[in-house]
């Protein structure tokens, strides 16, 4: 198995230049993320929390700064990542089982393979369905294999864009489960990008609250990092984050009496 | 899983009953053409009846002649059109997944693909001689285009989502066409291939009209020569038909491969 990684962002900004105007998105994002730690990435929409996990992955690269996995700076594509988008995006016309088996590393083939995302579906609770294709899933079903062939890549770090934004509440609860489950078996790095305040309370370490600065046309930086006490597993009504979760709300501009903040 | 057995069950008796009614024109036609026929509008020189094409495809069929000319047609097809399937997939394939070679190619292309095909026969004579060269090189010409638009067309319009997912796993260059791109383009391509295949009957009639011996182009300009509107009608009808077959046999090939990945 593969050692969780570190991942580190120094002085990262990224502007893009749309129809002939610069737009700063990200400015000056310092962040270190110790190896096995769980970091929950909050911030309103559209301000960059997609840019940022795009860059950890090298799927995109900074205008400004670098990004470190391991202390090794990430040029192109990062092996040691592995994604998981906000849509499952698998291959629709390959098996469920070819579609875990693409998350692989490269050089895995042979037995050692075939059990290996045997072993990841069975993780997922997707066994039973490894032949069948995509379009025969349901919409958690479907996110839950594209886990799987994340962690058929047995990543250093997982980056997990909003991957159970689109589920309904209780199957978000059971991915949710099932996420620090796995995390606590491979013992990764996990960057998870997430609009829900409680799932990351839930899930993380510690909280990181991305955010527009005073000038706008600045681009977006980190507003405040949030360690959630306690240690995971935590329990959904432990009383002790209810306080943190009103801060973070506000934080994120909305009222906990249900208004909006102008 | 009941559902899907069920709708199994069902589909080759809604199959079978569609295909039926698409046997109910072609009867619907050949009734009015019995009609009109004997209604004396038209002279028999000009409209014989059905029954007497039926005739002019005996006495032909029993000299032995029908055959070679089905034959040589349908072999100028089939070689043609291997070929211009071919290039149109090689073409289309590099237009479609390098912009260099789009931005260098396509707009030549097009051009080239506005030219009728009667105005290539001339310059293939004049070329190629009056021997197979120049009427294969012209099925290649008719079957190439509709290949290489589709297959081009196909490859550039890739889900990026999907694009996307196989870089962030490693793949890149030709691995990234193999996983992604091509499959992800295959419906497209053999549809493609399909309306290849019937533009290369398109072009054969216009070789043959010109400058053969041989063929049901032949056949049908010979027949005007020497007033056997039974032979022309004979030889239009066996045009359709074997368009029809071949297309047919190439439906088949496709259905097949898609469903193997469904
Ligand atoms: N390839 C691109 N070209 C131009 N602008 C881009 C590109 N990618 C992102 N942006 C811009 O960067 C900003 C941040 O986008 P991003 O997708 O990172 O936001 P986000 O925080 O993930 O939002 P959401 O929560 O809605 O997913 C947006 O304004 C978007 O328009
Ligand atoms: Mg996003």
């Amino acid at each position: 198995m593969r050692e969780p990684a570190g991942l580190e962002f120094s002085g990262v900004g990224r502007a893009f230049t749309v129809a002939g105007r610069h737009r700063q998105v990200l400015a000056g994002i310092d962040l270190t993320v110790a190896p096995g730690e769980v970091i929950a990435l909050l911030g309103p929409s559209g301000c960059g929390k997609s840019t940022l996990l795009r860059l950890a992955a090298g799927l995109d690269s900074p205008t400004a700064g670098a990004v470190s996995v391991d202390g090794r700076p990430v040029r192109g594509i990062e092996p040691r990542c592995a994604v998981v988008f906000q849509e499952p995006r698998l291959l629709p016309w390959r098996t469920l089982f070819r579609n875990v088996a693409y998350g692989l590393p490269r050089g895995v083939t042979g037995a050692p393979a075939r059990q290996e995302v045997e072993h990841w579906l069975s993780v997922v609770g997707l066994d039973a369905f490894a032949q069948h294709r995509p379009r025969q899933l349901s919409g958690g079903m479907a996110q839950r294999a594209a886990l799987a062939r994340a962690l058929a890549r047995r990543p250093g770090v997982l980056l997990l864009d909003e991957p159970f934004a689109a589920l309904d509440a209780l199957t978000r609860l059971r991915m949710q489960d099932l996420l620090a489950e796995v995390q606590r078996e491979a013992g990764t790095t996990v960057l998870l990008v997430t609009h829900d305040a409680d799932e990351a309370l839930h899930l993380a370490d510690r909280i990181v609250l991305l955010g527009p600065s005073e000038d706008p046309a600045a681009g977006s930086s980190i507003r405040l990092v949030l360690p959630v006490p306690g240690a995971r597993p935590r329990d959904r009504g432990d009383s002790t984050l209810a306080e943190l979760r009103a801060s973070l709300l506000s934080e994120l501009g909305v009222n906990i009496h249900g208004r909006i903040q102008a | 899983m009941s559902l899907t057995e069920e709708r199994t069950a069902v589909a080759p008796k809604r199959t079978a009953a569609r295909r039926a009614v698409g046997v109910v024109l072609p009867l619907l036609l050949l009734g009015v053409w019995q009609l009109l026929a004997g209604s004396g509008i038209y002279s028999p020189a000009q409209l014989p009846p059905p029954g007497e094409v039926a005739s002019a495809f005996g006495e032909l069929a029993g000299r032995g002649e029908l055959w070679h000319h089905i034959a040589i047609s349908t072999q100028r097809v089939l070689i043609g059109f291997a070929l211009g399937a071919v290039l149109g997939l090689a073409l289309g394939g590099l237009v479609g997944l390098s912009r260099t070679a789009n931005a260098a190619l396509s707009p030549t292309v097009q051009a080239i693909r506005a030219v009728p095909s009667l105005a290539w026969v001339p310059l293939l004579l004049l070329w190629l001689g009056v021997g197979e060269t120049p009427k294969i090189v012209l099925v290649a010409i008719g079957a190439f285009f509709p290949v290489y638009a589709t297959v081009s067309a196909a490859l550039t319009h890739v889900d990026s989502h999907l694009t996307e997912v196989g870089r962030a796993y490693g793949r890149s260059g030709l691995r990234l066409v193999a996983t992604v791109l091509f499959p992800a383009a295959t419906p497209a391509i053999l549809s493609g291939l399909r309306l290849g295949l019937a533009q290369g009957w398109l072009f054969l009639v216009a070789a043959e009209l010109i400058a053969s011996s041989m063929g049901l182009g032949f056949l049908l300009i010979d027949s005007q020569n020497t007033g056997r509107t039974d032979v022309m009608l004979l030889a239009i009808v066996l045009l359709a038909a074997l368009g029809k077959l071949t297309d047919t046999l190439l439906g088949f090939a496709e259905t097949r491969l898609l469903t193997a990945r469904r």
